[in-house]
């Protein structure tokens, strides 16, 4: 009834291509970002920040990274943890040797980085396909992770072995170290997220974008059209590792303030991403976020009806959440590839046509 | 010469490892060659047939602890050990109906789909099966004991120190676990090439429609594969479990067959076995040679490195077929 | 529409000189040499797996002949990457439709215009300036070619949900993006009833009379390819048998052995 686009006449073909074609999406958009950047960052306590926002803004973070790789140009990556770990220490090592340098291009040089060794390690994808691929992804997995265990370079020879992060601000603004107050981690993730979410869009809109998605869909018709494959690849690897290598660096940086490799970002995180862009959609932006949002809240909420409430175990909820994701993705799998954004597509379409479906 | 005949006794201790990781990594080719699935689930299958004969053997309730939590009980065992013989005809029957399971609940719906789509499907059965594991045995390390001869063997001590003036330290598990697979890998090739079955696998293998159409059933072919594959990770279990108590770190290492398969080429057997082996020397021997110097444990990446560098040059791997793409 | 006239007035575009084709031991061409010339269409037959197909690869780069030269626009082709001959403007369609499924019809499209596409990666990431211009420039182009075969209804449908027809619609529309000068068709109308075929052809005449574009065309019907080529070169066992006007072929005694079977 009045979700449609009755009503706006499209004169042009800049505004045909608009993200948002529908009004009732724009102003749904505005109303979001207004809640996220005017309301929340008053509202938002300790518990809040870091068990919900933080979280889920860096995991979102990290989604729209793999889900350039994976979604739109079809590469299985299993290597995200490790690439999160080059982004985290890479913030450690600028952060340490360069006192003065500003945290926001600590944590943009650290982007830069993992783009570098992801190309790197992107290579093989000229060659292999499929799953070949997604088990040579594991090598830079494991191999990242051992590199930042055993080389005490990168930890600074600390004797834990672990690397923690020194106090820095932005205008004044504690945003890392203990003392830092969960608005300014809030506000400095959304800024992140904001940003990279849109130039996401930006990118996978335009010739770059369309040329990554014909990689995906039919490889061989893409290169015959003029697709040079190495470059969408590499650059696919690139971009997808410095969303990836930036949510490493606010992961350690802003979020948890101490890390140790094989805990932080051991396969498992790998496995997470992945599932978030399977859960949310793959090939969608918003898909990235639905998708964080619920492997962050799942945990959360499994948490604290099952802990909190029903004073079980931690370890069952745990393993609970476990066998939950397991038969979640293979239930995705089966009945909806490409998750919850097609199924808020699908709802939207109907609700588009509500109510005379024909 | 000391050196070498250390670096000869490091050799012989990888070769046994590479045995049962050939092992494992037949269990991964029979499965892709029936079904086109890469399973990744084989390495958390290994752990979960461990857990699963720890349990019974010693008694665990299935689930005790959720129950526990469940009804404010406080259950804490059977109070008796099950006879080891039981114990692992019951877990070969708990893997053999995980593999019907597997084909019912999983692999039925997803027929035609896209591999990658498979693949990421056993990757949610590999967090399933890790979870329900810890939820039904308890996530704590356990040791397993089922009367594998353990120890350093005496007598390959005394007769290496009267050849060469230099006892080698060879466990007996690890000669037991290499006897045990090198005639399950026998097994395996021979059922696969001459036995009806093995026809049909091949057959389902090349050509899913053909097979089909000449009354090859799919569908158990697959159940058959999945509990080769059940008991393969029995197998590995009990050995490397032995060695090393049951906890996550087993799938880790059993994972390290899907880089055996693909240095050995996906589909290929015998590329299966000399992958395994050659896996498991050379990541003894570079830990050995270079470890040191790099800080060690390098065997976490030394065979995933080695795969990626190989698939570069020769992306079929050892022993598969060129690919000719066509349009 | 006087055959030998056009074939006389106009200059070769591409020409073909003794290539050679081999998969390990098999060869799927030998020896095969023809020309294509300006603004004719030209239509390679055969049998099931006289190695038609084989030679559109060759063309277009996709399989690189171990013998043999390409000569195209009066210089020696050198060996190229598959994207790198995109990019001199030969363009094709699949005997299996090779979209992009998971992409619009606007998007395959706009794929189509890969080669004309130059901004770099940070107009692309802001959306600004000659992205976003050139994004609408291309876009005006396309819009065009959706106008000329009529599948305007259609623009923002994902391919995959399309019927056949229409897809091998809009395959030849993503072709036609790339504004080629040598448009490569692999039996662009099997599988089709007669209307879909009549249209087809229709597209395929216009495309050549307004735009002047060569076309090199595969096809079964040999209805269709009397009435549309100018020139028609016909290949059995990867062996060139016969080459000539539609007439001439078509009373040649080679051709009708490969046809009909013969004994060798």
């Amino acid at each position: 009834m009045f979700y449609r686009e009755v009503g706006e006449f499209k004169t042009s073909y800049p505004q045909d291509s608009e993200s948002f074609a529908i009004g009732l999406d724009k102003y749904g958009y505005y109303f979001i970002l207004i809640i996220a950047f005017g309301i929340i960052p008053f509202l938002v306590n300790d518990y809040w920040a870091n068990a919900v926002f933080v979280p889920f803004l860096v995991w979102a973070v990290a989604s729209l990274g793999l889900n350039i790789l994976t979604g739109h140009c079809g590469q299985i990556s299993l290597g995200t943890g490790g690439f999160m770990a080059v982004g985290a220490y890479s913030c450690y090592k600028l952060m340490t040797s360069f006192p003065d340098l500003n945290i926001i291009f600590c944590i943009i040089i650290s982007g830069v980085i993992t783009a570098a060794v992801g190309i790197l390690f992107g290579i093989p994808s000229l060659r292999i396909k499929g799953f070949y691929l997604a088990v040579a992804t594991l090598a830079s997995q494991f191999f990242l992770v051992w590199l930042f265990n055993r080389v005490p370079w990168f930890y600074n020879y600390s004797a834990s072995g672990q690397i923690s992060t020194p106090e820095r601000s932005v205008f004044g603004v504690l945003v890392t170290g203990p003392n830092v107050q969960p608005w300014a981690q809030y506000l400095i993730c959304l800024l992140f997220a904001f940003g990279l979410a849109w130039g996401a869009r930006n990118l996978t809109r335009g010739s770059l974008g369309r040329s990554w998605m014909a990689t995906r869909d039919m490889d061989i018709a893409a290169e015959i059209i003029g697709v040079n494959l190495l470059k969408a690849k590499l650059s696919a690897f690139a971009i997808s590792s410095f969303y990836i290598g930036i949510a490493g660096a606010l992961f350690f940086s802003v979020y948890l303030g101490a890390v140790e490799a094989t805990e932080a970002f051991g396969i498992n995180q790998s496995f997470l991403v992945l599932f978030m862009i399977i859960i949310g959609g793959l090939g969608s932006i918003l898909g990235s976020f639905i998708g964080a949002a619920f492997m962050v809240l799942f945990p959360v909420l499994l948490k604290n009806i099952l802990v909190g409430w029903w004073q079980w175990d931690a370890a069952i909820a745990t393993h609970l959440e476990f066998i939950s994701v397991g038969i979640l993705i293979i239930v995705f799998l089966i009945f909806e590839p490409h998750g919850l954004a097609q199924l808020w597509r699908l709802l939207k379409q109907k609700l588009r046509l509500w109510p005379y479906p024909h | 010469m000391q050196t070498l005949l250390f670096a000869l006794e490091v050799s012989l201790n990888g070769f046994m490892t590479g045995i049962l990781y050939s092992l494992v990594a037949l269990g991964f080719v029979l499965i892709f060659k029936a079904s086109g699935v890469f399973n990744y689930a084989q390495g958390v299958m290994v752990l979960f047939a461990a857990l699963t004969l720890v349990g019974l053997q010693q008694g665990i309730v299935p689930f005790e602890h959720l129950i526990n939590n469940l009804f404010g009980t406080s259950i804490h065992g059977f109070g008796w050990n099950m006879p080891t013989l039981l114990a692992l005809l019951l877990t070969l029957l708990t893997m053999l109906l995980l593999a019907w399971l597997v084909e019912k609940l999983i692999l039925k719906h997803l027929v035609n789909q896209n591999p990658v789509i498979l693949f990421m499907a056993t990757i949610g059965l590999a967090y399933f099966l890790e979870g329900f594991g810890d939820l039904m045995w308890g996530a704590d390390v356990k040791k397993l004991d089922i009367g594998v001869p353990m120890g350093i063997s005496d007598t390959v001590e005394s007769t290496t120190y009267d050849w060469f003036g230099y006892g080698f330290f060879i466990d007996r598990l690890d000669i037991t676990a290499s006897i045990v697979a090198a005639l399950l890998v026998i097994g395996l090739t021979i059922f696969s090439q001459y036995s009806k079955t093995g026809r049909a696998l091949r057959a389902v293998a090349d050509d899913h429609q053909a097979a089909l159409s000449v009354g090859i059933s799919l569908r158990q072919i697959w159940v058959i594969v999945w509990s080769i594959a059940g008991l393969v990770a029995l197998i590995a279990g009990i050995f490397w479990g032995s060695k090393s108590g049951v906890q996550f770190s087993l799938s880790l290492v059993a994972l390290k067959a899907l880089p055996v398969l693909m240095l050995g080429g996906l589909t290929s057997i015998p590329g299966a076995i000399v992958g395994g082996l050659l896996i498991g020397v050379g990541e003894k021997l570079f830990d050995f040679l270079v470890g040191p110097m790099i800080g060690g444990a390098t065997e976490n990446w030394f065979a995933y490195v080695v795969a990626l560098v190989f698939l570069l040059f020769r992306p079929q791997g050892l022993f598969g077929e060129k690919i000719i793409e066509r349009v | 529409m006087n055959e030998t006239e056009v074939t006389d007035k106009v200059d070769t575009l591409m020409d073909i000189k003794k290539v050679t084709l081999r998969f390990g031991g098999v060869k799927a061409l030998s020896d095969v040499s023809f020309n294509i010339k300006e603004s004719e269409i030209r239509a390679i037959i055969g049998p099931n797996g006289a190695g038609k197909s084989s030679m559109l690869n060759v063309i277009n780069g996709f399989y690189t002949p171990q013998e043999g030269e390409i000569w195209f626009q009066g210089k020696r082709r050198p060996k190229l990457k598959p994207h790198q001959i995109a990019y001199q403007r030969i363009a094709r369609t699949f005997q299996n439709i090779a979209l992009f499924e998971g992409m619009t019809v606007l998007d395959n499209m706009m794929t189509g215009r890969m080669i004309y596409m130059k901004s770099g990666l940070l107009p692309q990431l802001l959306w600004w300036g000659k992205a976003e211009r050139e994004e609408t420039e291309n876009r005006m182009i396309v819009e065009r070619i959706i106008d000329f075969l009529e599948i305007q209804h259609i623009r923002k449908t994902p391919v995959g949900m399309l019927p056949y027809g229409l897809q091998k619609r809009v395959e030849l529309g993503r072709a036609l993006a790339a504004e080629p000068k040598l448009l490569l068709l692999d039996e662009p109308m099997a599988g089709m009833n007669n209307e879909e075929k009549e249209d087809m052809c229709r597209f395929i005449l216009d495309v050549n009379e307004e735009l002047g574009t060569s076309i090199a065309l595969i096809e079964h019907d040999m209805g269709v390819v009397m009435d549309l080529a100018d020139r028609v070169v016909v290949i059995d066992h990867g062996e060139k048998i016969a080459d000539g006007l539609p007439d001439q072929v078509r009373n040649d005694q080679n051709v009708i052995d490969a046809y009909l079977g013969v004994a060798h």
